[in-house]
């Protein structure tokens, strides 16, 4: 199974986020009458919640604390007993099923620290590879291709404590540890709660990519309505009770809000909101020039003034860019330099286009450099935003 | 497996960017503090316990003594009540982590959780009580008769409840989180235990057993009242016939013995801390 990721990612069609035949490896979640009701108390926490989540997709829970949306969650790999109704993974009623044995087939990840803090990356995420008996070597081989797809070098990070770890790393480890045995659903839980805003965008644009590698089926809990509509496919918003108040796609949602609740919910800011449903991949982005480490620094300053572009693009030997310095800048060198500027916007073609601003105020610059598969996408500057948002209200009152 | 990730970190520098100066903090802070500062501390002792040993074999060595002192001074004397001292500490000890760790793991479980007072209570009342009246009363009232036997069920019961408490504020001291995790991945009840609580909460349990051991070398000296041996025999002896060459010398010995377990305890405790913690 570990081999077929790899496989999968070269058969892929087209590398656009919105590529349309996307591979699909979760299964359909399908809730039938579901209800959890807590001894002693007279309302259930979930009442009768009947849903159907789609094989493939990610299903964002949103709502209020307390409404019940991670007591129905954790219904899923029944770490909370359902005290009614029926569960299916794929056409299988899993609701009687050993707990054990079904949560090693659903990926978890829990809110902040999940990490066992004594054991180290490497064994964090091959806990369930191992319970499911794997060989050693095919173990390791696997938190190696994991801890890659998260975006982690294996040399540097395998043997790493969880706390030696920066928040975002240890989420990303979260995420790799819920993938290790190749599980069709993955069940996530305010996995970026309790990050920074710029480290909790990154971390969504990445769950994007991968998501978009592996197909896997999502279920997603959270109370922010924006990263909702940045992560979902699709839109459960509960009310008390877990009562399913809408369940539809992010678009369909801020166009046509099912209630009064979710109208509140959703918030006053909806031409903003349009900006979350942009991808920096959906609209046009500049051509910068590029330039490699180790090159000559005056053939570049030429080419680039040749274009008439004041800034260079400059990635590392693998493609990933590392800095933006201008011509001036450049000029005064003889080759390329290799600094890296810690401060560099940078966004993935999944970021919105609320991202991409945020990310541009937080690093004080007038644009960010945008990645795809391939290192450098392009460039987008603010006024490509300013345009999107003239453009949205333009639509809102024609 | 050598198929790349084509998108991995190449489309996100960011990665290794990633907050690493925090990263580098805790990572250097995590050193410093698993390292030479817990090792300097734990080479102090056995320093103090050296040279309390030697000063203690030069004064035997050189003193003098009337003739009871020299017999009960004399080394293979001397060697019998260390060794019985060290026999009554360990036997104890052996059950009080027997009955002290099953108990306080299961009383962290579920169901038996309701009987946590109640077992708390007698612990409780077990050390509050006074330590010879409880020697006294197993070896006279309660039928276990005087010697070696009944001086161990009395330790036992004067020492269980520091490894007791300490397994369950251990246990009970592990993130919750972490074990909603180890069961959310599949693994049992019984897995999560002894791979996630046992080994977080081994730090807060080990200072309890510490705790015990150095409470039984020094309430081991009471077992002579019922004819348990140990380095208590010097002592009394030593008061009632009020030499205090015996007196001192019982003292200072059970002094560094206790000293002694003291450090080994700290050295365990150091070497079984889990690591990155």
């Amino acid at each position: 199974m570990s081999e077929t990721i790899a496989e999968r990612s070269d058969e892929r069609p087209g590398s656009g986020p919105t590529a349309e035949a996307r591979h699909v490896s979760g299964v359909s979640i399908r809730l039938d009458g579901v209800t959890k009701q807590y001894p002693g108390q007279r309302t259930p926490a979930v009442d009768a919640v009947s849903l159907e989540i789609p094989a493939g997709q990610i299903v964002v829970f949103v709502g209020p604390s307390g409404c019940g949306k991670t007591t129905l969650l954790k219904m899923l790999n029944r770490l909370i007993e359902p005290s009614g109704g029926t569960i299916y993974l794929g056409d299988e009623d899993v609701t009687g099923q050993n707990a054990d044995q079904l949560r090693r087939r659903i990926g978890y990840v829990i809110q902040a620290d999940g990490l066992f803090p004594h054991m180290t990356v490497g064994t964090n995420v091959g806990l369930v590879p191992k319970m499911l008996k794997w060989g050693k070597e095919r173990v390791a081989a696997r938190v190696d291709e994991l801890l890659d797809l998260v975006g982690l070098d294996p040399e540097t990070y395998r043997d790493r404590y969880p706390k030696e770890l920066s928040g975002g790393q240890q989420r990303r480890v979260g995420v790799a540890r819920a993938l290790a045995a190749d599980p069709p659903v993955l069940l996530m839980d305010e996995p970026f709660g309790a990050v920074d805003p710029i480290t909790r965008q990154r971390l969504q644009d990445e769950l994007l990519r991968i998501q978009e590698e592996l197909g896997k089926t999502i279920v997603f809990v959270t109370h922010d309505f924006d990263e909702a509509v940045k992560l979902g496919d699709r839109i459960v918003v509960f009310d008390v009770g877990a009562r399913v108040v809408q369940y539809d796609t992010p678009e369909a949602i801020l166009a046509d809000p099912a209630e009064d609740y979710v109208a509140d919910f959703v918030g006053a800011g909806a031409t903003l909101k349009q900006l979350t449903l942009t991808r920096v991949g959906d609209v046009e982005l500049r051509q910068p020039q590029v330039a490699r480490v180790g090159e000559d620094s005056a053939p570049v300053v030429r080419r680039a003034q040749a274009a008439g572009d004041q800034y260079v693009v400059v990635t590392d030997r693998r493609g990933r860019p590392i800095s933006w310095p201008s011509l001036a800048e450049l000029s005064r060198t003889s080759t390329v330099p290799d600094t890296v500027d810690e401060h560099l916007p940078v966004v993935g073609l999944h970021s919105t286009l609320n991202d991409a601003l945020d990310t541009m105020l937080a690093a004080s610059q007038g644009g960010v450099v945008v990645t795809g598969r391939d290192g450098v996408a392009g460039v987008m500057v603010v006024e490509t935003v300013m345009a999107a948002i003239q453009q949205t209200r333009g639509e809102a009152q024609g | 497996m050598t198929a790349p990730m084509p998108a991995g970190a190449q489309a996100y520098p960011e990665t290794e960017t990633d907050d690493p100066q925090a990263a580098v903090q805790t990572r250097s802070r995590a050193r410093s503090a698993s390292g030479r500062g817990g090792w300097r501390g734990l080479l102090v002792q056995p320093v103090l316990i050296a040279a309390g040993t030697l000063a203690f074999v030069l004064w035997r060595a050189t003193a003098e003594l009337s003739d009871t002192e020299t017999r009960q001074l004399g080394w293979s004397a001397l060697g019998r009540n260390i060794v019985d001292h060290l026999q009554l500490t360990l036997v104890a000890g052996v059950l009080v982590l027997a009955i002290g760790i099953p108990l306080g793991v299961l009383l962290t479980r579920g169901p038996f959780r309701r009987a946590t007072p109640l077992v708390l209570a007698v612990a409780n009342t077990g050390q509050a009580a006074p330590a010879i009246g409880l020697f006294v009363l197993l070896a006279t009232w309660l039928g276990f008769g005087f010697g070696f036997r009944s001086a161990v069920v009395a330790l036992v019961l004067y020492t269980v409840l520091p490894v007791l408490r300490n397994t369950m504020v251990g246990l009970e001291g592990v993130d919750a989180r972490l074990v909603e995790a180890g069961r959310g991945m599949g693994m049992s009840a019984l897995a999560v235990l002894f791979r996630v609580e046992l080994p977080l909460a081994v730090p807060v349990m080990l200072a309890g057993v510490r705790t015990a051991l150095v409470l039984l070398v020094g309430t081991a000296t009471l077992a002579t009242f019922i004819s348990g041996g140990g380095l208590g025999l010097l002592i009394t002896t030593g008061v009632n016939l009020s030499l205090d060459a015996l007196l001192v010398s019982g003292a200072v010995l059970v002094a560094l013995l206790a000293l002694a377990v003291d450090w080994v305890g700290r050295v365990i405790e150091h070497l079984a801390r889990p690591k990155g913690l």
